[in-house]
């Protein structure tokens, strides 16, 4: 230990250690971060010579209806995904538990994670086809004569693609409450049934008291994932039909690589990252902690 | 102290080994490149992949390894994406100057920003010399821009409507010749269960086919749709709102699969031809699946017919056409090795149009003389349907600069989807080209 803090002390050793990765960051983010800002200022199709533009890009965008279309269904997929962590951290509560089985459900609400975003894309773009589908052959098998084509109802699709993403993520979320359920002392478990409390009371007064803090990550965590969200979109729908599914990050492609509109598209990138910015500021006010909860 | 420095001189090995790691990796590659400089390294980029256009990638291969044996000092580097990938890595490429020697592009619209940009070479020199006199009349001229040209172009379609003969007989139906007839059919299909026509119009150039050809029937003689693109007449024409119409009672009668505005072309193609619907209007470059490809039970092969889009209520001819060249190639204008480039894209032309022809199966863009050639009964058909055409519509979002086309595409889903009128659909439109 001694050692260590005598390391640790040094300023420059700091500053040496972190370097690395501080300029990964830079190179990586940072860096593409400022110029898609800079981009957002030129009339630029990505191919030939720009011309600086000023502020045009961002009015416009502020005044497009597509763009705040686009925004409203992320800002929906975030409030979904939200709830969503409730229905997991009660999965965790169970699966934390020692119930007979919980070692193979735990593993099986893993399985999505481990698939890639495309592959679930082509799961559920069969799933959901209209006609030979796995979910409309179940309906029609039970009597419902006109199910819906998921994907091309416009009051639908957006709904019909929040279901597979906010499944692929659930494995991730209940493995991180999972992880924070086993943390809690058994002592204090023992305890409070020795006081005479119920399982419910044990739950809802001791378990998620104490993961509370790891629950508000994952919120911060889901919010930011939801809004900057593409991967699903892209390739199931590519944001249609006509913009019905689309995303911000899916509009921001869109411009940039199908209309040719590399300044528009950045200038719609930039305003993606300082709404989300925005958003995480206020979710983590929302949910700072007063008091640190410990028994 | 010797705890301390025992630490510091691993940290900062550390941090110079990153540095010098970094640094040093251009230098790599320049020499790995310039040990080889013997033998020039040509790259090439294609879309034809090995699953979904099993002959043309077996063709490409075939002339890659011809040209490399008789030209020895110049090696190809391939490189094969799927259409829309492809659209995307040449884009980006493109935006950071590494565009490969020689690649694919599509014509007019779609590779202006290219050429303005000076990103693709002219092509001059290689079209007045050893190609002079190779290309079917008005191919070349799309890939004009600012009179010179810029791509060669490989292919030649037309669109026309594939109909599944077995379940025409069936139900006693016959090749319609006027849109009511066809409409006709469509009830007779629906009342027996049968999915008449097969659209993916998630890919919505599909879904623009149908309303290209509707504009071009109703318009009659003149050539409304490219005219409105060309800002000749207003996009608000009576032709041109009168076909969004016709569309709509399209969709109000059932006409499409289920679900169409969600489904890909792939999706919608694979549903014709697994004899799940009656009809499938595709551009001719779908050939082989009808007729030489052997992945494509021989039974299916046989029982695909096709018939040339209907008139609507007497007006407009059946040899008029939506199609267009394809796919042409570019030469990079960066490119280290331009000359080596030019040779391969002039040699590749070359031995394209008439291994396009009998291995393949599809129209190219060049010259070829068929009557020595012993081809299947559905192309020698549309070989002469292109012969009698009186006119080739170019597909619309082909057309139009790239921020229009996507306006179109989304126009045309939402028009599909019953979303916009058919007024306001040719409103948008007349907005948008206006103010280009």
């Amino acid at each position: 230990m001694n050692i260590m803090n005598k390391v640790m002390s040094n300023k420059w050793i700091i500053f040496l250690y972190t370097l690395p990765a501080i300029l990964l960051i830079a190179v990586l983010i940072l860096i593409p971060l400022f110029l898609s800002g800079y981009f957002g200022l030129m009339k630029w199709d990505g191919i030939g010579a720009m011309e600086f533009i000023g502020l045009d890009n961002y009015i416009v965008a502020l005044q497009d209806a597509k763009f705040w279309q686009s925004a409203k269904h992320s800002f929906l997929l975030a409030i979904f995904s939200g709830l969503s962590l409730i229905g997991y951290l009660a999965v965790a509560l169970i699966l934390a538990s020692k119930l007979k089985g919980t070692n193979l459900l735990r593993k099986i609400y893993l399985i999505p994670m481990l698939l890639s975003s495309v592959a679930i894309a082509q799961l559920w773009i069969k799933v959901y086809n209209p006609s030979n589908g796995m979910l409309n052959s179940i309906l029609m098998s039970l009597g419902v004569d006109n199910p819906p084509a998921w994907l091309a109802d416009n009051d639908l699709v957006l709904f019909a693609i929040f279901v597979p993403i906010i499944w692929q993520y659930a494995g991730f979320y209940i493995l991180i409450y999972y992880a924070a359920l086993k943390n809690i002392p058994e002592s204090l478990i023992e305890a409070a049934k020795i006081d005479g409390a119920s399982p419910l009371q044990i739950a809802m007064k001791i378990k998620i008291p104490l993961v509370m803090n790891v629950f508000k990550v994952t919120i911060v965590l889901s919010f930011v994932g939801s809004l900057k969200y593409f991967d699903l979109i892209y390739v199931m729908t590519g944001g249609g039909p006509n913009g019905a599914s689309e995303v911000m990050a899916s509009y921001m492609y869109k411009l940039a690589f199908s209309s040719y509109d590399f300044g528009y598209g950045s200038a719609i990138g930039f305003l993606l990252l300082i709404i989300t910015l925005i958003v995480t500021i206020v979710v983590r006010r929302a949910t700072a902690n007063n008091e640190e909860i410990q028994y | 102290m010797n705890f301390k420095r025992a630490f510091t001189f691993p940290a900062m090995l550390l941090v110079l080994a990153l540095f010098l790691a970094a640094c040093s990796g251009d230098d790599g590659g320049e020499a790995e490149a310039t040990s080889s400089s013997d033998a020039k390294t040509v790259k090439f980029m294609h879309l034809w992949p090995e699953g979904s256009s099993a002959q043309h990638h077996r063709v490409v291969n075939e002339i890659i390894a011809d040209f490399e044996a008789e030209h020895e000092d110049i090696k190809i580097e391939l490189e094969v994406l799927s259409n829309e990938q492809y659209k995307d890595k040449i884009t980006v490429l493109s935006t950071s100057d590494e565009l490969p020697d020689v690649g694919m592009t599509w014509a007019a619209g779609y590779m202006e920003p290219f050429v303005n940009g000076n990103k693709f070479a002219a092509l001059d020199d290689v079209v007045e010399g050893e190609l002079a006199d190779d290309f079917v009349a008005g191919t070349l001229e799309a890939f004009t821009i600012n009179d010179s040209v810029h791509g060669l172009p490989l292919e030649l379609n037309i669109s026309t409507i594939f109909y599944n003969k077995q379940i025409f007989d069936e139900y006693g139906l016959e090749e319609p010749e006027t849109l009511d007839e066809l409409n006709e059919i469509v009830a007779t299909l629906n009342e027996n269960g049968v999915n008449p026509i097969a659209l993916g119009n998630r890919d919505a150039w599909t879904g623009s086919m149908w309303y290209m050809y509707l504009a071009d029937r109703i318009a009659g003689d003149k050539d409304a749709l490219t005219q409105a693109i060309n800002r000749e007449i207003s996009f608000e024409d009576p032709a041109l709102v009168k076909a969004a119409e016709e569309i709509q009672n399209l969709v109000d009668a059932d006409s499409f699969i289920s679900g169409f505005n969600g489904l890909a072309d792939e999706e919608a193609k694979s549903m014709f031809m697994s004899e799940q619907a009656a009809m499938y209007l595709i551009a001719t470059w779908d050939l082989p699946n009808f007729t030489t490809n052997e992945d494509v039970p021989q039974e299916f092969r046989d029982s695909v017919g096709y018939f040339k889009f209907p008139t609507v209520d007497g007006s407009g001819t059946t040899d008029s056409y939506v199609g267009g060249p394809g796919v042409g190639l570019f030469v990079a204008e960066n490119s280290d090795v331009k000359e080596e480039a030019k040779t391969f894209a002039s040699y590749f032309v070359q031995q394209w149009g008439e291994k396009a022809v009998t291995d393949v199966g599809v129209i190219p863009a060049t010259k070829v003389d068929t009557d020595a050639l012993d081809l299947p009964q559905m192309y020698v058909d549309v070989l002469d349907d292109l012969n009698a055409a009186t006119n080739i519509t170019l597909y619309a979002d082909v057309q139009m600069s790239a921020s229009a086309a996507q306006v179109h595409l989304d126009m045309i889903q939402a028009l599909f989807g019953g979303e916009v009128t058919p007024e306001d659909f040719a409103k948008t439109h007349e907005e948008t080209l206006s103010q280009e």
